[in-house]
């Protein structure tokens, strides 16, 4: 009952029977990175903000559309069938991703951003209250802090943050008295999408749990670049992003223990999460369902199991590794040019592969509007951090972020352009 | 080999923007205005002293791109000397030569024409338009609390900027 697929067909990178980490034989299998831009071979250093996609997830949409489109979970003809089992199929698959937890745990939103005000809005609101207080750090992307500044707003609780240290990290000095009995949630990112540290979620676990708080990890930085096990890190919610992991736009997750998801009251209404209706009450479906209200993004679910497949098939320690080696080596050479600023650890082995920097004399815009005519395309702006720009003293910083398909000439085109950038601009 | 960059990073931008006009200090403005980018930072904050309904001195501070530096101190140049109602309608002129649009005989325009090649930066016209936006805001306050009373009245933008960007 599975949908006609070549999911067994190994990614172009283990073509040979080789299984290092080959970074042409990945590149190979993107098919956008094969063009040019502006006249220049295209290096793209944006994944942090969306990945590419390799062959295998483009042909799983149009392998989906083509062959198996239909509703799910409700036809009962063949091809609603072969389309619910797909769907499904990807949800045992991210349970298998995140750690081995258990399929039901798994709900699927339309991104990130969703899955955080998912929490927000459905535990938020049912488990905080005036005075209560939740924790966030001070380099939270705006996702996984607006939903709480709202919620506190409406609930008159209050919004506490870790600060940072001078290079970036949790400075938990004074965390005690940040995490206390009053604490009701955590909410804290795994992977900074600005300075690329990776938090110590086990060690806030702890600590949440210790005073009786919960606690929430945003993976949307960390799921695609390192191991990620959610009962090891000892969270109660962790949150993903498909298109950044090499999936379709439009596909997020939310992990929760199966006790809170069955606590909590469905946060979108409609089709699909209801067991019985009639027009004076309504039952709920049981999770995951009930907090899958509507059609969602089928196709996109469908084929982000083949992104998934592809991070396997690579290795998610090797894709560690290589991001280890590959942050190492832009550090060093960004560092070795005069006037330019890295913002976050220095240390690879501390961080992932998103680098902000700025240049003392030319603006992050025009150096990415440069860079751009080179055919390298890079992120400039505020990166939906406003706090930590403020936190860092700057308006802007470029940003280049790293994945798979990245390797050392990137590196060095990116170099080679700043260079140049300063003649262009005769500072 | 970077002709749509030179087009906008022409010589006379990277002139002003290497050496921005009206950066000196002014000891007496009739009119503060503040205007910001949210989406990339740049801001600005400028100083109008008038004289018989004309700007007599201008102080423009604007921390951002070449782009958006470069078109505050054109500005600073420009206005000097001029009506409420010429700088208006040269802001006019301004906003749609960056949309595209035709415009009328340049030759008034100066160095101001050498904004056209924002233009096929979509992105980046917003950065042109911020100098322009927040001292229309300036002299539209300054005008409605004039009618009211008070001489001196400060502003910020966003929303106007904002709005004239969406477009």
């Amino acid at each position: 009952m599975s949908m006609p697929s070549d999911t067994d067909r190994k990614p172009a990178l283990f073509g040979s029977g080789d299984t290092g980490f080959d970074v042409n034989r990945i590149k190979a299998d993107f098919p956008i990175l094969r063009q040019k831009v502006n006249g220049h071979r295209l290096v793209y250093l944006d994944s942090a903000a969306s990945s590419q996609k390799p062959q295998a997830v483009i042909d799983a949409l149009d392998r989906y559309y083509s062959q198996i489109n239909a509703n799910i979970h409700r036809g009962l003809h063949t091809l609603s069938e072969k389309a619910t089992a797909a769907y499904e199929n990807t949800r045992e698959h991210s349970a298998r991703f995140i750690g081995g937890v258990k399929p039901e745990e798994i709900i699927f939103t339309n991104g990130a951003t969703e899955a955080i005000n998912l929490v927000a809005s459905s535990w938020g609101g049912q488990n905080i209250g005036e005075g209560d207080e939740i924790v966030i750090t001070e380099m939270e992307h705006h996702a996984n802090l607006v939903p709480w500044v709202i919620l506190a707003q409406r609930k008159k609780a209050v919004v506490k943050r870790i600060p940072l240290t001078p290079d970036g990290q949790l400075d938990l000095t004074d965390i005690e008295n940040i995490v206390t009995p009053r604490t009701k949630l955590v909410a804290v990112g795994h992977m900074s999408n600005v300075l690329g540290t990776i938090n110590p979620v086990q060690r806030l676990a702890e600590l949440a749990h210790k005073n009786g708080a919960l606690i929430l990890a945003d993976g949307a930085q960390a799921a695609p670049h390192m191991p990620v096990d959610v009962k090891q890190l000892g969270v109660d919610f962790y949150t993903f992003s498909a298109h950044k992991m090499l999936g379709p736009t439009g596909v997020g997750v939310l992990w929760a223990r199966q006790e809170l998801l069955e606590a909590m009251p469905p946060y979108n209404t409609g089709g699909e999460m209801i067991r019985e209706v009639s027009f004076e009450t309504v039952t709920w479906a049981d999770v995951p369902h009930k907090f899958e209200a509507g059609t969602p993004n089928i196709a996109g679910v469908v084929a982000f199991h083949e992104a998934l497949s592809y991070l396997e098939a690579i290795g998610m320690d090797k894709i560690r590794e290589h991001a280890i080696a590959l942050t190492g080596y832009a550090i060093d050479s960004l560092l070795k040019l005069d006037r330019l600023e890295i913002q976050g650890p220095l240390d690879p082995t501390l961080r992932g592969g998103a680098i902000s920097f700025t240049d003392a004399d030319i603006h992050p815009h025009d150096l990415s509007t440069f860079l751009d005519s080179r055919g390298i395309a890079i992120r400039a702006g505020h990166h939906c951090a406003q706090p930590l720009m403020r936190a860092l003293g700057k308006v802007a910083t470029a940003r280049a972020s790293l994945y798979v398909y990245n390797d050392e000439a990137d590196i060095d085109a990116l170099v080679d352009a700043i260079k140049q950038v300063r003649s262009y601009f005769g500072v | 080999m970077n002709d749509i960059l030179d087009e906008m990073y022409r010589d006379i931008i990277l002139d002003h923007y290497r050496s921005p006009r009206g950066k000196k200090l002014i000891d007496h403005a009739d009119i503060s205005s503040t205007g910001q980018n949210p989406s990339c930072g740049d801001e600005i904050a400028m100083q109008v002293t008038l004289d018989d309904g004309t700007v007599k001195d201008i102080h423009v501070g604007c921390t951002g791109c070449a782009i958006s530096v470069a078109s505050g101190s054109m500005l600073a140049e420009f206005v000097k000397g001029k009506s409420f109602e010429e700088v208006k309608k040269v802001a006019e002129v301004v906003k749609k030569m960056l949309k595209g649009e035709e415009i009328p005989d340049s030759d008034e325009l100066g160095d101001i024409d050498a904004l056209k090649g924002v233009r096929q930066f979509p992105v980046r016209i917003k950065c042109a338009l911020l100098a322009w936006m927040t001292l229309i805001e300036g002299i539209q306050n300054f005008e409605k609390q004039k009618k009211a009373g008070p001489e001196t009245v400060t502003t910020t933008e966003e929303d106007e900027q904002n709005a004239a960007t969406d477009q």
